[in-house]
């Protein structure tokens, strides 16, 4: 292994910038002559809008613009879109409501967007904002999930019934019926997947900026996918034609999904820098991100898990109703369905699955993904199903697991709901995870907590994930909306350091050392001498972004592939100035030599000869660049066992993580150090489900009850314990690294592993997410 | 925030007539509670006026009665105060869990305390040590203080001075935490003076109170195990997404236990 | 419009403000000292932290003109010879830094939690942590982080 190579725990190189606080996020940026917008939003849930005065507003103090949806119309805006068309079990595309960046009579949730105003100040735009005078017919919210079809609910959005968008079906459901009906046993569980709030950090901000010498804008904005936001914004939203618009992303505070998205404020921001000739900023505040990202989760679900007399799974059958929020989000639709019912085999044999989902509206936040985004909501219900069928067949949750695990020898293995996992170690992962969680001795453990008085309790998680997203005639057939390949570009300078150009966006995860290490591997240079430019769509091809824990997979599969071309011209060069034939070039390490003699050419000197061909071969282009794009032949299938050992105190219901271990199999490693930072903040967030997260609407009114960190729980450092994670490497063997992504890793697996040890410790599976200290204490009452 | 003027005042006297003198005048303490509620917008008073420079609203001093916390004393100096911790180590112990460290570097008791939010800490050592409250006009007693939600005897424009609370034979605050705000869903403090014992709880009511119950099984035995059975009513009691009043009465009772057990 | 003098990072800077004007917003805005930052707007992310006569307090709930004459040292502030700060080193070191908006108010947090508590113990330093919120790392590595960087600060 090179010093900085592959397997590495290289430094990080960003922390350089981060650390002297000298990171440059959009906030950070100011524009010369801008101006500052704040947005009117909806104080009610549901509401018409009567009348919009904003007069007043535009002549207080300091105020260039203030516009409404009229406005946006009137210049042919369009409206905000959902990229991924569903088909329902009727064969109908689903239901899409029209999505105004600014309303357009009616405000569908608290925090939807009325109106912009901007001024020379954002106190003076905030002034300005309360003197927009809006008249609104208050109707009556619908903001719980599982009655959101129900007769009598408010409907949101005319010709939409039942609040509706779709009602999806994946699976045989005929099979499963006859399998659940002659089953030994069935396990039945009613559970939520309680709506999370992402809280990236970094709230999300946007200039936008118009130049009338060129005719272009510039939007910088927190993105994960700037290339895509420009495509939205263009095609879709009608700001400018993709080649006059510029959009970037630089340093991201953070993502989880809730800055995949294509929001309203940048939207309406980049329009108005040309409606009012100057740049115009927004930056989000705490309050403003609680009621307007993206929220994510918010499941009902009935599930049943059949066995049969020796504890095989014979079959699965899931009816799940999902909140969409008030519109569809960008990629809102795929997100219970594709990324969430493929998902319900998980490690598992089970012949026979049929899952139902419902996609409802209600007066709330639109939901999308959220780090897992589906793959969560089925691990949780699957694993949860597991443990308590073992609890009532009295078996071993681990014996269990291995009983129907997905054997070694089986891949390519094809499930019930349409996925192929490549490849997969699950006992040995699961075997390995057990001991680093001392599995063996924890009767031991509970027997001395109860001595103290505490309770003791042990539970697993056992999860897949389908990552390295996607394919893109897998995804286009399944409604996807774009290809879902990376893009790259590999500069090998003339003096020997290389510049590499992604379509991922890094916002956290380190790109800008892994995929160095990659190409410091690959191309045999220092290091120190890769630099990775990624977050500007005028520098480096079309990407499609980060999210679905696709970087590495297939933003470093492309990087490869670009380095192989180089590689390939490289070997031309060679040839030529070794006067040998280029089927006789060796390539290693960085050096190209002639097979079987001494004379060789490093790196270096190929791309020296490169770009001053005086020596050179015949019709070969010169400079040393080439381009790549990498489009995934499967998803890749992250797996793993996670386990989690709790003690409650049955005074308070207070639940303390005494021991969380964490067993990831996500292929190739290139950088540990970064992986396991992955992990830990991946299981933090699923830990953040599990005992302290809620997503919170006041049933009457529809106002966001959880509207600030006072309410809503964000997981601290004295909530979590120090981690045990280790790795169990089995390489992805249809990607060039043979890796399959983290991200996510533990924002699936740790919520089940989590529930499934306080319900252990509280021999009761009546409790919900997240299991605050009140709900543990009721269970604990009504046990 | 909506704009305001911003004063300093040079003493007690300044601070009190620049706030009487203006419309809507406030006094600004450590701000932990008044910035934000401010940059919220849901308060627009017309002038701040800014106590921090007055320097005999500073410090704590301690004799064989008791110890005497100025009003503009921060959370971090009572908590750390060896006055404070060798004479009633129950106030420096809550001091030392109100907030975080960078709020207990610039909140003070003064304003903690006039502000009497429903789950702040200071009013249950107030009311549970009998302490004074002294302002610029008067001595208020503790248990005359503190008059309902985010009101207190206090009239407008009268500033607190200081704090003076009597020693304990014994004491001991527990609180159990709001999750998410960690402020307390209850807390209670208990104390035992030559006076009698004191249960006083916060954070479970709109204001804080007494259980006289405990109190009284408290006097005859000071164990937790004499007030393990006594349940409080839930009337009354405050309920939120984070709990509902009869975890809460169930709450005063553990929390009221373990304070005992830590006397 | 007020001015409000003081010194930050050891120099001594002054600025016109409004009244209004929060301790983060003249360090951002008028000052260019973009490291701090802002994370929520009740005072609880601790993104904002800096230090004010050597204690760590939330510059997003001061009033610039509060702080007139004092010192104040923000993360930009820790370098000396451009050489990091061993607290800052210890979080490279650590990897106790993903996304990088919450570490700067982390890294000021951290320092102001070794002074007060040389050498602490993990359950020291998650306590002391709870006026700082971070969504990338876990608080795992953070912690190891604090605890190396206290014994490199010399106990």
């Amino acid at each position: 292994m090179a010093e900085n190579g592959i397997g590495a725990r290289s430094l990080r190189k960003e922390d350089a910038r981060f650390l002297r606080g000298s990171g440059n996020y959009v906030d950070d940026i100011n524009r010369p002559g801008q101006a500052y917008a704040t947005f009117v939003r909806s104080p009610h849930a549901h509401a018409r809008i009567e009348k919009i005065d904003t007069s007043r507003a535009a002549e207080a103090s300091g105020v260039v613009g203030v516009f409404t949806g009229d406005d946006l119309a009137a210049d042919g805006v369009g409206g905000l879109i959902c990229g991924w068309m569903v088909t329902d079990r009727n064969g109908e595309n689903m239901k899409a409501p029209p999505h105004p960046a600014l309303a357009q009579g009616k405000v569908n949730y608290v925090g939807d967007h009325v109106a912009i105003v901007i001024a020379n100040t954002l106190a003076e735009a905030r002034d300005a904002a309360e003197l927009v005078e809006v008249d609104y017919g208050v109707l009556p919210a619908n903001v719980d999930t599982d009655k959101a079809d129900a007769d009598g609910t408010p409907q949101i959005h005319d010709d939409i019934p039942g609040n509706m968008s779709y009602d999806w079906e994946l699976g045989d459901a005929a099979a499963v019926d006859e399998a659940i009906e002659s089953a030994a046993h069935v396990t039945t569980l009613e559970i939520v997947n309680n709506r999370l709030i992402p809280n990236a950090i970094e709230p999300r901000s946007a200039i936008g900026e118009y130049d009338p010498a060129s005719d272009a804008f510039t939007l910088y904005t927190t993105s994960q996918n700037p290339h895509v936001a420009r495509l939205v914004l263009s095609a879709f939203c009608a700001i400018a034609p993709e080649h006059k618009l510029r959009v970037v992303a630089p340093d991201v505070g953070g993502g989880f999904g809730s800055k995949i998205f294509i929001y309203a404020e940048e939207t309406v921001c980049t329009w108005a820098s040309k409606k009012v000739g100057c740049p115009v900023k927004w930056t989000a505040d705490r309050s403003e991100s609680f009621v307007s990202d993206a929220h994510g989760r918010d499941h009902v679900t009935k599930a049943e898990l059949a066995l049969d007399s020796d504890g095989k799974f014979t079959a699965l059958r899931v009816s799940t109703k999902a909140s969409m929020g008030a519109y569809l989000s960008t990629f809102a639709s795929c997100v219970p369905t594709y990324l969430y019912g493929t998902l319900l085999a998980g490690q598992y044999t089970t012949p026979a699955i049929y899952c139902n989902v419902k996609a409802l509206f209600t007066n709330t936040a639109p939901v999308d993904a959220y780090r897992g985004a589906g793959r969560p909501e089925a691990t949780y219900l699957l694993e949860r199903l597991v443990e308590v069928a073992a609890r009532e067949t009295g078996t071993d949750p681990a014996e269990l697991r291995k009983k129907n695990f997905i054997p070694p020898d089986a891949f390519p293995y094809t499930t019930p709901v349409v996925l192929a996992y490549d490849s997969g170690s699950y006992e040995a992962v699961l075997d390995k995870a057990c001991d680093i969680a001392d599995y063996r001795g924890f009767a031991e453990r509970r027997e001395e907590a109860n001595t103290r008085g505490k309770l003791r309790g042990i539970g697993f998680s056992s999860y897949i994930e389908a990552c390295g997203i996607a394919p893109s005639a897998a995804v286009g057939s399944l409604g996807a909306g774009v290809g879902l390949w990376e893009g790259a570009q590999v500069r090998f300078n003339p003096t020997g350091s290389v510049t590499v150009f992604t379509g991922s966006h890094a916002h956290g995860q380190g790109h800008e050392t892994t995929f160095a290490q990659v190409v410091a591997d690959k191309l045999g240079v220092d290091f120190e001498n890769v630099e990775v430019v990624h977050g500007d769509t005028d520098k480096g091809p079309f990407g499609m972004g980060t999210y679905g824990s696709r970087s590495i997979a297939v933003g470093g599969s492309a990087i490869i592939s670009a380095c192989d071309k180089l590689i390939e011209k490289g070997k031309k060069i060679a040839a030529h100035a070794l006067e040998a034939s280029e089927s006789d070039i060796e390539y290693d390490g960085g050096t190209f030599s002639v097979a079987g003699t001494d004379r060789s050419m490093s790196m270096g000197e190929i791309a020296f000869a490169a770009y001053v061909p005086h020596n050179y071969p015949e019709g070969l282009e010169p400079g040393f660049e080439e381009s790549a794009f990498y489009d995934p032949v499967n998803f890749t299938f992250p797996a793993g066992t996670q386990i989690c050992e709790v003690e409650v105190d049955p005074d308070t219901g207070e639940v303390e993580i005494i021991k969380f271990s964490a067993v990831d199999d996500v292929g190739t490693v290139i950088n540990p150090m970064i992986v396991e930072g992955q992990v830990h903040g991946g299981v933090t967030q699923g830990i953040g489900q599990a005992l302290l997260e809620n997503g919170v609407y006041d049933g009457d009114t529809g106002q966001l009850v959880s509207g600030s960190y006072n309410d809503y729980t964000m997981p601290r450092a004295d909530d979590v314990p120090t981690y045990d994670v280790e790795m169990y490497e089995t390489p992805c063997p249809h990607n060039p690294l043979g890796v399959k992504g983290c991200g996510e890793v533990g924002a699936i697996a740790a919520p089940p592993a989590v529930i499934n040890a306080i319900t252990d410790a509280l021999s009761t599976e009546d409790i919900d997410m997240p299991a605050t200290p009140e709900r543990v204490w009721q269970a604990l009452a009504q046990a | 925030m909506y704009d305001f003027t911003y004063h300093r005042a040079s003493d007690v006297a300044d601070a009190v007539s620049k706030v009487r003198d203006t419309g809507e005048g406030q006094f600004l303490a450590g701000g932990h509670t008044l910035i934000p509620t401010l940059k919220l917008r849901l308060a627009k008073p017309s002038d701040l006026v800014d106590l921090q420079g007055i320097a005999n609203l500073q410090g704590i001093s301690a004799s064989d009665d008791g110890v005497t916390v100025k009003a503009m004393t921060t959370h971090a100096t009572v908590a750390e105060s060896k006055d404070v911790q060798d004479t009633i180590p129950a106030l420096a112990s809550l001091a030392s869990g109100i907030g975080d460290p960078h709020v207990r570097a610039r909140g003070t008791i003064g304003g903690s305390i006039a502000n009497n939010d429903p789950a702040a800490d200071y009013p249950a050592a107030v009311v549970g040590l009998g302490a004074t409250v002294k302002t610029d006009q008067r001595d208020i007693a503790g248990d005359d203080f503190f008059t309902g939600m985010f009101e207190t005897a206090l009239s407008d424009g009268e500033l607190i001075t200081e704090v003076s609370f009597p020693k304990a034979n014994k004491a001991a605050y527990y609180k159990f935490k709001n999750p998410a705000s960690r402020f307390a869903i209850v807390g209670v403090f208990v104390a035992q003076t030559g006076g009698g014992v004191r249960v006083t709880v916060t954070g479970a009511a709109p204001c804080v109170f007494r259980v006289s119950e405990m109190e009284e099984a408290l006097a005859s035995s000071f164990s937790s195990d004499a007030i393990k059975d006594i349940k409080i009513p839930e009337d009354g009691l405050n309920s939120d997404i984070h709990a509902q009043a009869d975890y809460r009465a169930h709450l005063v009772n553990v929390c009221a236990r373990r304070a005992v057990d830590a006397c | 419009m007020p001015t409000v003098s003081l010194t930050v990072n050891g120099k001594v800077v002054s600025a016109e403000v409004e009244n209004r004007t929060l301790l983060v917003q003249l360090l951002r805005e008028k000052l260019g000292l973009t490291g701090t930052h802002v994370g929520c707007d009740t005072s609880q992310c601790g993104a904002c932290v800096v230090h004010i006569n050597g204690d760590a307090v939330k510059s997003c709930t001061t009033l610039a003109l509060q702080v007139e004459g004092t010192d104040v040292t923000t993360i930009e502030g820790l370098a000396t010879n451009g050489e990091l700060h061993p607290m800052q080193e210890a979080f490279r070191d650590n990897h106790a830094l993903q996304c990088g908006f919450c570490t700067p108010g982390m890294v000021m947090a951290a320092i102001d939690l070794v002074n007060k508590n040389p050498n602490p113990d993990e359950q020291t330093v998650r306590r002391e942590l709870e006026g700082n919120l971070c969504r990338c790392t876990g608080y795992h590595n953070i912690v190891k982080a604090i605890i190396a960087g206290g014994q490199a600060m010399g106990g």
